[in-house]
């Protein structure tokens, strides 16, 4: 399978600053999530992709074209989503989204009726005749998705997506990026700070922290490997308890007075913990069960 | 695809040649700039001297005309390079106003609010969205300039015949060339400071400022320090410099040919300088 994105040692350079430093990845999934804490080199890996940051060192490619050599075809297959404000604040939705296409090399007409699509599409139907400068943050977020959509690209990135949003515009942002994942028919690069955002959307996952790859995985593949978790809290001294459950596999640490961690193995029957508290005449409290999460991956790689 | 079928479709339709697509700028700004009336006013003030010129260079040649309205031939001035260095100096102000009008307004949208990240995404480059935009000018200002100058010439041409059209061809090119240069130079100032400035009324006013408050240093300087060199910063004595030149007229100017090209050269570089850390996708906060 062709790769979407591959990094070969890549390093880029604001003055002596190292932005990003030795990427080497390929990248071939559907949908891909790239998280990092603020100035981990995100954006900044996204504006290199799109030839907006000259490569001090290393290669990246994109669809197998060089960033260095074949920008144009890149960009011809890239529909991108800044971070920012970006649109023309005298112009109408339906006017800006028109001249996007047709800079994409969509013929006028084609241009005109596929901006009335994405603006319907993206929610902007009834308002696509007003200017820009009038919208609402989350009117503008739909507008800015909808000029990436406009020319049918291979790739779409999508930087901060959610950004400023409330939560019903959330939803409906997230809500999209499924259904144009679902489409198949163009690959996604997601790049935000909100886990939730990437765990609803994303297949994949790069983490990046000050400019360096610090975890790359496949989310599926990540849950279903993922240990599970015992959260216990019993109202009397639960020492006795934790020695028992130990004797059948778990690794039991204290969180303080009768607050127990237990991570459980394989196979492990929830039922037993009952037991052995019945065995021990001690009332739980409080258990809560849960896998780990897109948080805790996320956590554990910022730990590195 | 009908608009009530929300779910995300394709394009898999032609695409256009990507050499042109800078005329697609073009396309949207004129569509943006004709929306004023003021400006269409003014344009069509501007064909009021190329009109009168029109009128004058008929009547040089007709008789009956001229002895209808009580006039001598010797009163009207002669059609020559003097007379197309005149009517470049009158348009050429005309072009510096409508630069002052129009050239503001076409980069500042863009950068104001990041629009240009959207643009450079594509398949764009920053040298295509300059001609995109400068384009928008070289064709409003040649309007106004070397195309009625042009058409002058011919009807000149056509009046007098080929006994004065072939040791004049000459001037047809000067009559193209001279304008050119004025409009070039204006409109890499215009889009250099709408770049710089970002703010439409400033950015007007820093055109006009480099001439008009130019060429008050300029005198200034002349006048205090009892030299000449300070028609170095009078844009306007530099451009009549080349004019005078290329028309073979007298023009009453400090400069050599040299320094006026000189000067010329500095401030388009200067310009493309500025437009080069300006139309940017983003800025690098260092």
């Amino acid at each position: 399978m062709q790769s979407v994105i591959e990094l070969a040692g890549l390093s880029v350079r604001f003055g002596k600053r190292e932005i990003l430093k030795d990427l080497s990845v390929s990248l071939s999934g559907l949908t891909l999530g790239l998280l990092g804490p603020n100035g981990a080199g995100k954006s900044t890996l996204i504006q290199t992709l799109l030839g907006f940051c000259p490569v001090a060192k290393g290669s990246a490619s994109v669809f197998g074209h060089d960033i260095r050599h074949h920008l144009r075809q890149i960009r011809a297959q890239i529909g991108y989503m800044p971070e920012n404000d970006a649109f023309v604040g005298d112009m109408t939705a339906v006017t800006f989204v028109r001249m996007m296409g047709e800079l994409s090399g969509l013929p006028a007409r084609a241009a005109l009726e596929r901006a009335h699509e994405v603006l319907f599409y993206v929610g902007l139907g009834e308002a696509r005749y007003r200017k820009l400068g009038t919208y609402s943050l989350g009117m503008k977020q739909m507008a800015k998705l909808a000029q990436a959509l406009v020319h049918g690209p291979r790739l779409l990135i999508l930087d901060e997506p959610t950004n400023g949003l409330d939560p019903s515009a959330r939803q409906r942002m997230v809500r999209l990026i499924r259904d144009i994942r679902d489409s198949g028919r163009m690959y996604i690069l997601l790049c935000s700070h909100l886990l939730r955002d990437v765990e609803e959307t994303c297949e994949e996952v790069l983490i990046l922290k000050q400019g360096q790859i610090v975890h790359y995985a496949n989310l599926e593949k990540e849950r279903s490997t993922n240990r599970r978790f015992v959260e216990l809290e019993t109202s009397g001294d639960g020492a006795g308890l934790a020695q028992a459950l130990a004797r059948l596999g778990c690794e039991c640490t204290a969180l303080g007075t009768g607050r127990y961690k237990m991570i459980l193995p394989e196979g492990f029957d929830l039922r037993e913990i009952y037991r052995a508290a019945a065995d021990h005449d001690l009332p739980l409290r409080r258990v809560s069960y849960r896998r780990d999460t897109l948080e805790d991956i996320f956590l554990k790689a910022m730990e590195v | 695809m009908a608009v009530y079928k929300q779910t995300y479709r394709d394009y898999e339709g032609p695409r256009t040649a990507g050499w042109s697509r800078f005329l697609i700028l073009m396309r949207y700004s004129y569509a943006r700039v004709f929306q004023s009336r003021f400006l269409v006013l003014f344009l069509a003030m501007c064909t009021f001297y190329p009109i009168a010129c029109a009128a004058l260079i008929y009547l040089s040649h007709n008789s009956p005309a001229l002895a209808m309205l009580k006039l001598q031939s010797n009163v009207l001035p002669p059609i020559d390079g003097q007379f197309f260095y005149v009517f470049c100096v009158v348009q050429g102000v005309l072009a510096l106003l409508l630069t002052t009008f129009v050239g503001p307004n076409l980069v500042w949208p863009d950068l104001a609010n990041g629009g240009l990240a959207l643009y450079l995404s594509r398949p764009f480059s920053r040298a295509e969205y300059v001609a995109g935009k400068m384009t928008v000018l070289l064709v409003l200002l040649s309007a106004v300039t070397w195309v009625p100058g042009l058409l002058l010439y011919a009807i000149q041409a056509s009046c007098a015949g080929w006994v004065w059209a072939k040791p004049n061809l000459w001037l047809a090119g000067s009559i193209v060339l001279g304008p050119l240069i004025w409009i070039f130079v204006l409109s890499l100032i215009a889009l250099a400071l709408s770049a710089w400035v970002k703010w439409r009324i400033a950015a007007g006013a820093c055109v006009l400022g480099l001439h008009f408050v130019g060429a008050g240093f300029g005198e200034a300087i002349n006048e205090i320090l009892r030299t000449r060199k300070g028609s170095l910063i009078n844009l306007g004595e530099v451009i009549h410099t080349v004019w005078g030149s290329l028309f073979d007229a007298s023009r009453g100017t400090d400069l050599s040919l040299t320094q006026a090209w000189i000067v010329l050269g500095v401030v388009c570089s200067l310009c493309l300088i500025l437009l080069a850390r300006r139309v940017r996708a983003f800025e690098v906060v260092r």
